[in-house]
């Protein structure tokens, strides 16, 4: 997937980088440290980046945490993942507008804005292919998604540290960038300092790393480019077995792990908040207290709530066993047979995130065992 | 005697009852006629008769305080009405009502039941007869009880 | 990308409509006749749907309930039971509302003739199935038997009473109805729909089925047809489940591998069938 031969480029060079964004019309976001944790938001300036942090995650826990370097990139994806700026949380459809006897709907602007992701990793590249599967791949799409999507550029990064939480490997998802980016950095360490190696994707990527300071990529920065993706995947925090997954899970509708995971889970939805495929949505109306105008809009919705599968009389799904089951049986498996694809890219965030620590591979890994330990008691001597 | 006996080989219930059987139940029936809107019995009363419906419809249904008669069951031809006569202690414990002119075989309970007794096989017969019979109605007023049509569905 | 923004409208955003007639069918159900501004037709096939906004309260999935060979007269049968449905059915002539559609994929009618057709109602899942019904009386002679089986609530519950009367009178199709329960008055059937199926009289290796209705009576309903001798290939059935978009894009109708309202809500019950055994799926 990449184009022409890689590229060095120094610190500035990645300055160099934002600033023609910028000057392109992008509005370039990244990476940041706020509120304790590496969240994305606006950026202008390298200075921005959260440079020499890194993070502990694990099972319902994430610090940050001092690096030995300063590394721009040297920390696993955090609570925000790139869905929040192509999929919103709130995204207001139409209006509708009513006077002199009048009515219409005036269907929502498509946005123009064009974002500039920095920093995006293979996990979240394999999102955002899974999500325009979803809102661009059937007889009805999203048009906001699309111009979003079709606006975007992307500055993909190589995986140089591995979270606790993490399985990309397992998942055939990372943690070395293959497509879908503009272009794809690898920082690599050279006396303490950052040096990044840049693949070009796309025309558009390589006629904007045309425009900056660069020399091309030395055999030996390439070599150590191609060390430190080796080194994270074999870093892995967790390991999910895939093969066999969704009729493992299909199986097992009634296995007895369900409601163990249930008895822990608190419904809270925060595993569905931090995913990067989760794409679930309501609609809200309001309307003017005139009553002259009215609007709708989605937003973000969780199958976790009592809510999402409310027909009238009741919740089809009013059990925690019931809803834990559909989320991971979607991600895992019914996906495949909705879209085509996996939910799940291994990122490890719903883990991360949870805050009794309900970690999905545990959960997988359990019902697949018990399969085997009954084999084994049927099949033993 | 004859005809009876050709009626009840011939009702759906009864279908492929051994000529053995057939000559014992006819010694318990007779002919039974009902008009629109006569009773055929009313709860509370002794349970002495079954019927094997051959024409017109018959409605069970329970005296409701306020409600007057709540239909909850309506019989046809080819359907038996009652099973209350099986079990201690033999009374109806709802009402049923001939909705048409209704022709029928009336089953003599005391007689049935006293045969059944002597001659287990025949009674055995007589229970695989009557428990889909049962299990069908229980089914259906599972559904009835839900209320699955009402505010709630 | 203004310039394939109209090539690629958004499927959220509804048309304007307005009630052409609004009648009483029983107990808090309602039809409403509605027409698109503009006068523009739609065209649908039985068993589709359509989303419903009452602007300002929200927006609900109603079937269609008329006769899809009329385009220019949209029919919908509500119960006002939540906010939505109430506000919907309480629209009087000449109101205006947002409709989205048509939805979804519906009964199998071209599949079904040749055959028997037993339809198999429940409460308002006879709505769903009434264009199914205009359309077999249609085409009669293109189709077998064909059995309306139909149970209600009770007999203020009975939807459609003068077309059913019709119907019958006219044999043009077996139609019978029966309700849960019903006042000395009645003289019509009382039980489960499910105790009318071993005494319809149809040829269960040439009949299709259709059923509609609350879930726990499908199930049952589905059970009696299969204990008749019908197949599982010839046994379609409506589902429901919570849906906000009809396109496949909000997750909420969700049944395990199926979208109801990309996948459905019309499916094969061989489809479903180890789906529907399983609790809070």
């Amino acid at each position: 997937m990449t184009m022409g031969q890689p590229a060095t480029i120094t610190p500035e060079g990645l300055q160099a980088l934002i600033d023609a964004l910028r000057q392109r019309g992008y509005r370039v976001v990244g990476p940041s440290v706020r509120d304790q944790a590496i969240i994305y938001s606006d950026i202008g300036s390298i200075e921005e980046l959260p440079r020499g942090w890194t993070d502990e995650q694990d099972a319902g826990r994430y610090r940050l945490k001092r690096r030995a370097d300063n590394a721009l990139f040297g920390y696993a994806p955090g609570p925000h993942s790139w869905k929040k700026y192509l999929h919103p949380p709130v995204q207001r459809l139409w209006r509708m507008e009513s006077g002199q006897g009048r009515v219409q709907i005036v269907p929502e602007l498509v946005e123009a804005e064009r974002y500039a992701f920095i920093g995006v990793r293979a996990c979240e590249l394999h999102a955002i292919a899974i999500q325009d599967r979803v809102f661009l791949g059937g007889a009805y799409g999203d048009p906001h998604y699309r111009a979003r999507r079709e606006g975007a550029f992307i500055v993909a990064v190589n995986c140089g540290t591995a979270g606790g939480t993490c399985f990309c490997v397992s998942m055939n998802t990372g943690p070395e960038v293959t497509g879908g980016f503009d272009l794809a950095l690898t920082e690599i360490l050279v006396e303490g300092q950052s040096l990044f190696v840049v693949e070009t994707g796309t025309g558009e990527g390589q006629a904007v790393l045309a425009g900056l300071p660069s020399r091309p990529a030395s055999q030996a920065e390439l070599s150590a480019a191609q060390d430190i993706i080796a080194h994270t995947a074999a870093s892995m925090g967790r390991v999910m077995q895939a093969d066999g997954l969704p009729d493992l899970l299909m199986r097992n509708l009634e296995h007895p792990r369900w409601d163990q995971a249930a008895s822990r889970c608190l419904t809270c939805a925060n595993c569905t908040m931090v995913c990067p495929t989760c794409f679930c949505t309501t609609v809200e109306d309001s309307s003017s207290l005139e009553g002259g105008e009215a609007s709708r809009a989605r937003r973000w919705d969780s199958c976790f709530t009592m809510d999402f599968s409310y027909i009238h009389g009741g919740s089809v799904r009013s059990s925690a066993k019931s809803r834990y089951r559909q989320w991971m049986t979607h991600k895992l498996a019914t996906w495949y047979d909705q879209f085509g694809t996996s939910g799940c890219v291994g990122c490890g965030r719903c883990i991360t995130w949870c805050p009794v620590g309900i970690d999905i591979t545990e959960e997988a890994a359990a019902i697949r065992d018990s399969e085997r330990i009954k084999v084994d008691d049927h099949g033993g001597p | 005697m004859e005809g009876l006996e050709r009626i009840i080989k011939e009702h759906p219930f009864f279908a492929g009852l051994p000529g053995e059987f057939c000559q014992l139940i006819c010694g318990c029936a007779k002919n039974a006629r009902f008009e629109a809107g006569q009773y055929l019995f009313h709860e509370g009363e002794p349970a002495n008769e079954f019927y094997l419906l051959r024409e017109g419809r018959v409605a069970l249904q329970l005296q409701d305080p306020g409600r007057g008669a709540v239909i909850f069951q309506t019989l046809g031809p080819g359907e038996i009405v009652g099973v209350s006569w099986l079990i201690p202690p033999y009374r109806w414990t709802y009402e049923a009502k001939a909705l048409e002119t209704v022709r029928a075989i009336a089953m003599n309970a005391f007689c049935l039941r006293q045969k059944c007794e002597a001659d287990h096989d025949l009674g055995y017969d007589m229970m695989k007869r009557f428990m889909p019979v049962l299990i069908e109605r229980l089914q259906a007023t599972r559904l009835q009880i839900l209320d699955v049509y009402g505010a709630h569905a | 990308m203004p310039d394939d923004a109209a090539a690629w409208p958004s499927p959220m955003v509804p048309r304007i409509a307005r009630v052409r007639r609004r009648f009483p069918e029983g107990p808090k159900v309602w039809t409403l006749e509605i027409e698109e501004d503009g006068g523009a037709g739609m065209s649908f096939a039985p068993g589709q749907f359509n989303m419903l906004s009452v602007f300002g309260v929200g927006e609900i999935p109603v079937s269609m309930s008329g006769d899809a060979s009329d385009a220019s007269c949209i029919v919908h049968t509500i119960r006002a039971v939540g906010p939505v449905s109430a506000a919907l059915a309480g629209l009087e002539s000449g109101d205006i509302l947002g409709v989205r559609g048509p939805f979804g994929m519906g009964w199998p009618m071209a599949e079904a003739e040749g055959h028997d057709v037993v339809i198999v109602a429940g409460g308002l899942g006879l709505a769903p199935l009434r264009p199914a019904l205009y359309h077999l009386l249609c085409r009669r002679s293109c189709f077998g038997k064909a059995v309306l089986l139909y149970g209600a609530r009770s007999p203020e519950d009975i939807l459609f009473r003068h077309e059913l009367d019709t119907w019958a009178r006219e044999q043009i199709i077996d139609a019978v109805v029966t309700v849960d329960h019903a006042r000395s008055s009645w003289n019509g059937h009382a039980g489960a729909v499910t105790t009318l199926i071993p005494r319809a009289g149809f040829d269960p290796k040439r009949a299709i089925a259709l059923v509609c209705g609350p879930e726990v009576m499908m199930r049952f309903a589905i059970t009696a047809l299969r204990s008749a001798g019908v197949s599982a290939q010839a046994i379609y059935l409506s589902m429901e489940r919570n849906m906000k978009c009809a396109a496949g894009l909000c997750g909420r109708c969700q049944f395990g591998p199926v979208l109801v309202c990309r996948d459905g809500p019309v499916f094969r019950f061989d489809s479903l069938r180890s789906l529907l055994a399983i609790k809070e799926l």
